[in-house]
Parts: structure tokens; sequence; C-alpha cells
């Protein structure tokens, strides 16, 4: 079943940051510990200007990983296939070390909602996601990531846990696995289970790459705090606990800090990837 | 209790529509205000995307009505593919048909130049001829001439002063708009578009140019609407812009 003709997924496992053209200088004159960089696919799909000019130059310095947050995988309709030969195309011409998408679906009826949406885990679901992986896969001809969501509601009709769900995602379809340490966090705390537990349950032998950002807090309507996955703050300190935790079971992983609204200064967010190069320097290689 | 994506998508887009009961809290209770957190996203998120998209019109309207409307766009008009990038792409229009804005007539055509300078930001690169290739040309070969613009270039053409709106509303101590009409080519030197004010009719010349008609022809077409038209002032800005890719002189 697995698929090993696919090149594999290929970043270094040091500390990487999500990029945001605010620190395009910044980055080139003074990385620190930021070894590659993410960039999310859907911002680079326009025919040139700025935003291919800078990541051009970008590539010529840093692993680059692209991030899709459109391709809608847990969709109930077709993929997109425009959209896919649009992924195709930039993957073709930047020769990425590594491409990711998401557990989650964000298209229904032609209409793009721009957030990552939950799905039930049940065999239907699990036969779609990996028709669609599949498709994708060979459109790009790489194997790519999945990542875990963060969850706010459970589904009734969920027959799977996420963990099993995206093994066996994996072991069907060859692809890797992007733990989003964070994500977790939040979805433990919403739907009340322990995240030790959920990454003592995670093939942490297909992780190909960690996530981590910021998150916010709410609460439901029984007064019961509600996390939401924000990336828009520092990370928090039980989710550096659970990296920790993560990497030493899992062994060096490539570590992403992703911080998408109220972006801070460079000097904020390289500091967040210090962290996260220390975290990866305590555990033995 | 099965949940669908059509439920959903119904339920998040309108928020009079119950949550689907097949959506839980870890205590299997309903998941109410849990699924708020997906139409707060949609609805955030995409009215986030129409004050960066259209910042003039917003500072035009004031923050709660560009919220209010983007809300209203967003419900009508949610986006048609993944690219952010090209999200709003019948607000104009939108604005247009709105009857409590038509007192508002300049705002749709304000709403035009917004997305051509998106669009130009995007657009693919390309490298200008240099005015050299023009002087070489003797004028009858010049009026046998087409030409291919830079993918960058937009030409708006309105019976409002779009172009004064656009700088007092973005550049400290522009004038006040008059009541002209105005024509804007948008140029795009290296990465950053740069709207600039046509003479009368040039917009007239430049898409007679696009549909490939040649130099001369584009000139009468720009004379019948625009009897002042000025072919040198109207060419002198093309060159400067460095939007002319190629003169193809025919015959």
């Amino acid at each position: 079943m697995l698929d090993t003709t696919f090149p594999q997924s290929d970043l270094p496992a040091t500390a990487g940051v999500g990029y945001k053209p605010q620190h395009f200088s910044q980055i080139l004159e003074q990385p620190g510990s930021v070894a590659w960089l993410e960039i999310h696919a859907e911002n680079y799909m326009g025919d040139g200007g700025r935003p291919l000019a800078q990541l051009r130059r970008l590539s010529e310095q840093f692993p680059i990983s692209v991030h899709g947050v459109g391709l809608s995988i847990g969709g109930e309709a077709p993929l997109d296939t425009d959209h896919l030969a649009r992924l195709k195309q930039l993957i073709e011409w930047l020769n990425p070390a590594s491409f990711s998408e998401h557990l989650a679906w964000s298209t229904h009826d032609a209409h793009f909602y721009n957030d990552l949406l939950p799905l039930p885990y049940t065999n239907d679901s699990l036969i779609r996601i990996c028709d669609h992986i599949d498709q994708l896969q060979r459109t790009i001809g790489r194997q790519m990531l999945l990542e875990n969501p963060s969850s706010y509601l459970a589904f009734e009709e969920s027959t799977w846990s996420e963990p099993e769900f995206l093994t066996e995602i994996a072991n069907r379809t060859g692809c890797g696995l992007l733990l989003d340490v964070n994500n977790v966090f939040v979805s433990a705390s919403n739907l009340d289970f322990s995240p030790q537990g959920y990454i003592d349950a995670f093939a942490l032998n297909r992780v190909g790459e960690i996530h981590l950002g910021g998150h916010d807090t709410d609460t439901d309507d029984h007064g019961a705090p509600l996390l939401i996955d924000s990336h828009g703050h520092a990370i928090a300190d039980p989710v550096w606990a659970l990296l920790n935790y993560t990497l030493e079971r899992s062994g060096p992983k490539p570590v992403l800090v992703e911080w998408d609204n109220d972006v801070p200064d460079w000097p904020v967010l390289s500091d967040e990837a210090n962290r996260a190069a220390s975290a990866l320097h305590k555990i033995p290689a | 209790m099965n949940t669908n994506q059509s439920q959903f998508t119904r339920a998040m887009m309108d928020a009079s529509i119950p949550v689907p009961e097949g959506l839980l809290d870890a205590q299997n209770r309903p998941a109410g205000r849990r699924f708020d957190v997906y139409r707060n996203n949609v609805a955030v998120s995409l009215t986030d995307a129409m004050h960066a998209a259209f910042p003039v019109i917003a500072k035009l309207l004031g923050k709660e009505n560009m919220d209010g409307l983007s809300g209203l766009y967003l419900r009508a008009h949610p986006p048609s593919s993944p690219l952010m990038m090209f999200y709003g792409e019948h607000f104009p229009d939108f604005l247009a048909a709105m009857e409590q804005l038509s007192h508002l007539g300049y705002l749709p055509d304000v709403a035009r130049l917004e997305l051509a300078l998106r669009r130009s930001y995007h657009a693919a690169d390309s490298v200008p001829v240099g005015p050299e290739k023009l002087a070489q040309l003797s004028p009858d070969a010049l009026m046998q001439t087409e030409v291919k613009f830079a993918p960058s270039m937009q030409v708006i053409a309105s019976p409002w002063p779009i172009f004064d709106i656009w700088r007092y509303n973005t550049q400290d101590g522009a004038a006040k708009p008059d009541a002209v009409a105005q024509d804007v080519m948008i140029t795009r030197p290296e990465f950053d578009p740069a709207p600039h004010l046509l003479p009368p009719g040039g917009a007239a010349f430049i898409v007679a140019l696009q549909r490939g008609q040649n130099i001369g022809s584009a000139h009468e077409a720009a004379l019948a609407k625009t009897p002042e038209f000025d072919l040198g002032a109207t060419f002198t800005l093309l060159l400067q812009g460095g939007v002319i890719l190629k003169l193809d002189t025919k015959g």
C-alpha cells in the first residue's frame, strides 16, 4: 500500500518560521537560529511581482516548506483541479523541501470559506481523504505531510480517534504527517482528552514537521474554557512543555513557529525560533 | 446523527439557522457557541480581507459601514477560489447596486481602481522597450504600429475624479478632488503599482490599442470621443510608465 516512489518531505531538523513579507530584509540579514521558512501556497499563486521575487530570493538561502491552506482535502466534493494545477506549477517552479496540507475542508459548492473546517472521522471520510491525497501526490509527484486540526467540537458520527485516523491515512497513502502540538493542546482542552495521551498514540515515525503557534482563550455555553487556534500570540508555556514531551519521544524534527495575526517585529519572532532551537538542542540526536 | 457539509456551511453563513444536531462538546451536549468559532473565523477573515483590499473605500465609508458591507458582500459573493488575492472582484458592481449608496456614485469606480492596483501587484513581470524604439519609426510607420502592453498595466475610465479621490485619501496634503471625469493608468515600474492621471481620452486610446487596433486607428477612436485628445502627451506617459513591451509595425 505504501507508495515509496514519491520523494519524501525533506526539511532539516532545525527551527523555522512562517514567512511574513514585512520580515524579508531582516530574515536575510539576521536569520539567527532560523534555518528554514514556510510559506502559504495560496499567497504565491499570482503571475509575478514582489511575492514571487521575494520567494525566489529566499529560496536561494533557505529550504522552503510550502504549506497549502486551500485544497480542501476533507471536502465532500472532488478536489478543485484548477487548484491542483496551481499547486503543481508552484511546486515545480520552487522545488521546495516539503509540501503540507490540512485534515480539514474549506470549499463547498464552489465557494471557498477561508477557514479550516472540521470533519467526522468515519470509514466514508477516510476513503474520500485517501483518494484526495492519492490524487494530490500523483499530481505533484512527491509525498505530502497531512496536519492534525485544532478542534472546537466533535462529530457524533465519528468512529475513529484522530491519531488512529491520521495513522491509517498515512499507512494507506504513504503521506507523512505534520504534528501541530498547539492544535493538540487546543483540541485536548476543548474536547477533554490528555494531550500527552494523544502524542503517545500519534505515529511519530511518520512526522516530517512539527508546528507551534499561539492560541486565544474564550468560554463555551457552560463556562468551560474554549481555546481558539489564533496564531496571534507567543506560544503558551504548556505548549512548549508538550513540544519537549514530543521531541523526547520522536527525536529531532523540523519545528516551525507560526505567527499569522498581529505579527510581531522580527526580534520577537526570532526569539520564539531560538526557543524552538533550544528545545531541539536539549534532546539527544 | 450525521452532519454533511451543506448543512454545516448553511448554518455557518446564517446565524439564524440552528447549529447542526450531530455536533457535540466533550460531554455529548450540543456544540452551541463552539460552532460560532467557525462563523466568526469566516466572517472576520473575509471582513479583514475586504479592509486590506479596499482601504480607500473603507476610509470613505468608515470602519463600521465597511464591516457591515463586507458582511453583506461575503454572503452575496463568497470567495469562488482559494486565491484570496483576487477576493472582492464583484465589489464594484455590488456597491453600484446598493441603493443606500447611490448618492456616492463614485464609489464603484474607486473600488475598480483599488481592484486594479491589486491585479497589477500580482501581474507577471515584464521588460519594456526603450524610447529609442519609437524614435526609430517614421510618422507613417508609427500610425501602422500595434502595441503590446505590460500585464501589470491597468486602465480605468471614469466620469468621476477617481484619481484625485484616491490621492486625497492616501497621501497627506493632496488637493481636494474637483468634479471632473478622470481616466487612470496604473503602472508598475518594479513591484509597486502607481496610478497616473491620463489626459482626457487616454483610456479610450489605450483600450483601442489593447483590442489590437494600430496607433492610427486608436488615435481616431480617441479623437471621436474626445476632440481635444493629446496623442503626444499620452504616448509620453506610456513610455515613461514603462508599459510598452513591444511595437509591431505592419505593412
